[in-house]
């Protein structure tokens, strides 16, 4: 039944079936990705690029590898958050060839979708693929040695992860491991979830061309009611983007009360502004991207968010935006 | 670097964003045009959003420095 599910999520995302390994969740299938592939090549050096907005997932592992006597440097974006081959080939002037290229299939906070291929024919070392925000929606980009997916992002159920590792990639197991026929494993999967979460990705494949299309359109009006609104920066990247993204930040705004007006009015957003609840610190990616950190809103539509919803945010925005400007005494 | 001599000073020690950003603006427009107003933020968005506020607001950023009491102070001269 686990050959099952792994033949269906190989089957969906291009690759072959021993490329396939489930995990306990995409964040582990990141960790098992980056060091795995940092494991495989240690005679050849240590040092680990990774763009400057990869999912803290991917920092972590870097840090982890730091901490742990390795090399671990950030390369700069572009105000679109968007990395590119010569940035990375800057870097590896800088600081020497790396053991190990990271960088995202595309950002889940702004949705940028990133030159993954490109930059795979840039550098002579292999390439980790974090495909978390865009598997499902996006075909898996070319050039990629080792990658990971989480099926809760394509609808599939939490605590399934997907770890690909390309054949004639090196790959070691950077942690302890198991005795089990597929090396990239530990423990036993979770069977009835991975069978869950790979129905689920060939369910989102099925109707992803036209949700695609859809959520691409009700963005488009979304952002264009939001540049309307006087002061407010809309993080809408040129070229390709994931097509149910929409990040904006609004100045002189408080975002952690913006999330909270929105969320009294029935629409559940995400903010990556600081002192919000979940975080002290502005969201990393915006920061990166010398962008307006405060007024944040993420803006991610589901499968079920139709027109009418979405017109009625971009109706309700520039009236809250106004009021939360006046109660905090903005300058006009 | 060291303090910055700035025209105008504003203490936003302890406040939260957005408010050191609405206190700047209000700051830099009380100036003249080529005078400078030094914010002294704690906050841990101050150091991004200050130099977010410049550039959509067409004003410079002149750097960072920090308070006697090792506060970070960023520093915006009034070009408009």
């Amino acid at each position: 039944m686990l050959d099952n599910a792994r033949a269906v999520v190989a089957e969906c995302l291009g690759v072959s079936p021993d490329q396939v390994t489930f995990t306990p969740s995409g964040t582990h299938a990141v960790h098992l990705g980056v060091l795995g592939l940092l494991a495989g090549r240690a005679r050849q050096g240590d040092l680990l690029l990774a763009s400057s907005v990869e999912h803290s997932a991917v920092l972590h592992a870097g840090s982890w590898h730091a901490a742990r006597g390795g090399r671990f440097h950030t390369v700069e974006v572009d105000a679109h958050g968007r990395i590119s081959p010569e940035r990375v080939a800057a870097a590896a002037a800088a600081h020497g060839a790396p053991a190990v290229v990271a960088i995202q299939s595309a950002n889940p906070e702004v949705g940028v979708v990133q030159p993954v291929s490109m930059v795979a024919e840039a550098v002579d070392s292999p390439v980790f693929v974090d495909a978390c925000a865009s598997t499902g929606r996006l075909p898996l980009p070319d050039g990629w040695a080792a990658a990971a997916a989480s099926a809760h992002k394509w609808g599939g159920p939490a605590g399934v992860g997907v770890l690909l590792v390309r054949r004639a990639t090196r790959w070691r197991n950077p942690f302890p491991g198991d005795e089990r026929i597929d090396e990239r494993a530990t423990g036993f999967e979770n069977v009835p979830a991975a069978l869950a979460a790979a129905a689920a990705l060939r369910a989102a494949l099925a109707e992803q061309a036209q949700l695609s299309a859809e959520q691409a359109s009700l963005t488009a009006m979304l952002a264009e009611a939001v540049r309307a609104i006087p002061d407010t920066e809309v993080f809408l990247a040129p070229g390709d983007r994931l097509p149910n993204v929409l990040a904006f930040s609004c100045l002189y705004v408080d975002g952690e009360a913006l999330v909270t007006e929105l969320d009294r009015l029935g629409f559940a957003v995400a903010s990556g502004s600081a002192c919000t609840a979940s975080s002290l610190e502005p969201s990393h990616v915006l920061a990166a991207m010398g962008a307006l950190t405060h007024g944040n809103v993420r803006v991610s539509l589901g499968r079920d968010t139709d027109a009418a919803e979405a017109r009625r945010l971009a109706g309700v925005l520039p009236g809250l935006v106004e009021s939360l400007r006046t109660r905090a005494g903005v300058p006009r | 670097m060291s303090e910055h001599t700035a025209d105008v000073e504003v203490d936003c020690r302890g406040m939260a964003c957005p408010r050191p950003v609405i206190e700047l603006a209000k700051a830099v427009a009380a100036v003249e045009v080529g005078e400078t107003v030094a914010l002294v933020a704690d906050d841990a968005a101050a150091g991004a959003d200050v130099q977010a506020w410049c550039r959509m607001r067409g004003q410079e950023y002149a750097g960072a420095g920090t308070a006697p009491d090792g506060v970070p102070s960023y520093l915006v001269r009034r070009l408009s």
